[in-house]
């Protein structure tokens, strides 16, 4: 695959809640090995629009697809195993799990034992649980969780939440990352440290990495390209340099955050 | 289970998931095999062997409810009807057939297994007191076949008697005979319960009971997480159904009714949701409470009334305390039996250094 061949391309992406249009007729492409941010007040759309990819909802128009295979209209569990793993604005974690079992599940999908294999941890079950337990002890160095892997994922703090729910995903070995605000209600140190963490994994992997995030600076800087969204619709996009100089985007957006 | 881990380090990942990794738990468990095989049925009078045996049997269908209830979060009141199927099963099979006692076994907690799964589809569309109802409908169903289809059941009365297993020529006739056949069941269930549970099927039935909707969108086919869970808990109540059938000597469906399945699903609650060491706790307590219960009543009320009396009290004050039970778990102590022993352990866990 070429790396300017898109991985995941999103058509006219449309989606109405009761009256309200949430999304009308959104694209984009990402590729792999680069980041596509998402921008744009709250309301805008951009979590209907990551789960719009991620199945949570049959689209009322549009079209998904993952290195030219259409996703779109297949169910979440599926659209997951086609190699596109998320994480969630509000953290989705199992909280009673400690964090290793979190991460365990994140590479659930690609577990095939059976339950006579599971029920007697003989054979395929207890390979599977080393093999993936070895794999999924790489990200927890990687992410520098390895003294709470044994702690509840409920009670750790915000941001280290966010840090095992990037786990969770990463572990999946996705072919597309969606991150929905990942760096939501972090302080300066736990965005950086996200941020580095996000940049190493289009470096080590060619995994496309579409992000949604509120603070421009984190954006500005480790972006490679910027969709705009406003009331559901995309009012602009371009490279960070393109976009902070978008006077629609100024006007709609920026203006409105640096003014407030 | 049972020890504490204090001061224990692993060096190999699979050291890490054995299911006994401290070797003083190894010893506790080598404890229990030993008092459980060899120092109880050694010891125990005929009567104390029948409850055992009652107790044991109780046990691997609560396991298997709780499996399917505490950790999957999915209710079921028809797990009575499914143990009559595997009962029924076991007992055409045997007494029809001459098949022996593992086919039984098999046969009837496959069959079980089947029905379970099916009446477990709804569950893809409904939850909670929904799904109860629906599964209340398989109860009321089960029931109702075996009742009518004399194919099944044989006619009148619907009872079928059944032979006691006989296992290398030796058949099962005595108590003490009845108890190791039941708990070699037990121990096999209570193993593979809990490795189930540490494996990826058990994960995806926790993550599916926390967070449906985020654990099918990391790539869990949630339909097909309930239909294991279904399939692996009917087929514990299967194996039940028989375990009681070969214990009693007949299949009879009536004592597989709404109550037995009420009372599964209280020592599921009150032992302890998710739990096995819950279920084994709730099975204990629930079989011995009317026993306990009549004990008391029966020596403490005879000095203020006459027996009848005592016997009508006795069953309402019995039912009275099963209620008020399963609401005070429910309430007060969701964990159950199981957390009020955990409490008890993580106290001495670090003893007699409490600051530590
Ligand atoms: N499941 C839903 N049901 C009803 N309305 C929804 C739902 N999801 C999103 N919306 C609406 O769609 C619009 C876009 O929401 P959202 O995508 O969450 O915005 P953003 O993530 O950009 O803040 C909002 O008006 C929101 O109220
Ligand atoms: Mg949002």
């Amino acid at each position: 695959m070429t790396e300017d061949q898109p991985r995941l391309i999103v058509e006219d992406l449309a989606k109405s809640f009761g009256g309200v249009l949430a999304l009308s007729g959104v694209s984009l492409q990402a590729h792999p090995r680069k980041i596509l941010s998402i921008i744009g007040p709250n309301g805008a759309g951009k979590t209907t629009l990551i789960n719009g990819i991620s199945g949570v909802f049959t689209p009322d128009r549009g079209k998904v697809t993952l290195d030219g295979r259409p996703i779109s209209g297949l169910a979440p569990h599926k659209v997951a195993r086609a190699g596109v793993a998320r994480t969630f604005q509000n953290v989705a974690l199992f909280g009673g799990m400690t964090v290793l079992e979190n991460l365990m599940l994140g590479r659930n999908s690609k577990m095939r034992a059976s339950v006579l294999s599971c029920g007697l941890f003989w054979g395929r079950a207890q390979r599977e649980e080393i093999s993936h337990r070895r794999q999924v002890e790489k990200f927890i160095d990687f992410l520098g969780i390895s003294d709470i892997r044994k702690q509840p994922a409920g009670s750790l703090p915000l941001g280290l939440q966010k840090r095992v729910e990037l786990g969770r995903a990463l572990v999946a070995e996705p072919k597309v990352l969606l991150l929905d605000e990942p760096m939501g209600g972090m302080n300066l140190e736990e965005k950086e440290s996200m941020a580095r963490y996000i940049l190493d994994v289009i470096e080590t992997t060619d995994t496309a990495v579409v992000l949604i995030e509120h603070d421009m600076g984190v954006v500005m800087d480790i972006s490679d390209q910027v969709i705009v969204l406003d009331q559901g619709v995309k009012i602009a996009e371009g490279t960070p340099q393109e976009v902070r100089a978008n006077p629609t985007v100024i006007e709609a957006y920026l203006g409105q955050t640096h003014a407030a | 289970m049972l020890n504490r881990e204090t001061a224990t380090f692993k060096r190999s990942y699979a050291e890490d998931m054995a299911l006994y990794p401290l070797p003083l738990q190894r010893v506790t468990i080598a404890v229990i095999i030993l008092v459980a095989f060899v120092a109880f049925p050694f010891v125990a009078s005929v009567y104390m062997l029948g409850l055992a045996n009652l107790i044991g049997i109780a046990a691997l269908g609560a396991i298997g409810l709780n499996i399917l209830v505490g950790s999957t979060g999915q209710i079921s009141i028809g797990h009575g009807a499914f143990m009559s199927v595997g009962a029924y099963t076991a007992a055409v099979l045997s007494s029809r057939y001459g098949v022996p006692w593992w086919g039984a076994i098999l046969g009837g907690g496959s069959m079980s297994a089947l029905v379970g799964t099916f009446f477990g589809i709804p569950s893809l569309r409904i939850k909670g007191l929904y799904l109860a109802i629906s599964t209340l409908a398989a109860q009321l169903i089960i029931e109702w076949v075996l009742n009518h289809v004399t194919w099944i059941s044989g006619g009148v009365g619907a009872v079928i008697y059944v032979d006691k297993p006989s296992v290398f020529g030796l058949a099962l006739k005595s108590n003490l005979a009845m108890y190791y056949f039941i708990y070699v069941f037990l121990a096999i269930g209570v193993v593979f319960a809990l490795n189930i549970l540490r494996t990826h099927i058990g994960r995806a039935f926790i993550a599916v009971r926390d967070r449906d909707v985020a654990a099918e969108i990391i790539g869990i086919n949630i339909f097909r997480t309930k239909l294991t869970s279904f399939a692996i808990s009917s087929f514990y109540a299967g194996v039940t159904g028989v375990l009681y059938t070969y214990y009693y000597g007949m299949a009879n469906y009536e004592a597989f009714n709404l109550t037995i399945s009420i009372q599964f699903l209280a020592m599921v609650i009150i032992g302890g949701l998710g739990s096995v060491l819950g279920s084994i706790l709730g099975a204990i307590f629930i079989t011995l409470l009317p026993i306990v219960l009549d004990t008391v009543l029966g020596s403490v009320g005879r000095m203020f009334m006459d027996a009848a009396a005592v016997a009508s009290i006795s069953t309402s004050l019995q039912l009275m305390l099963f209620g008020g039970l399963i609401m005070f778990f429910l309430v007060v102590e969701p964990d159950g039996l199981s957390k009020l022993w955990r409490n008890v352990k993580d106290y001495f866990r670090v003893w007699p250094f409490p600051y530590l």
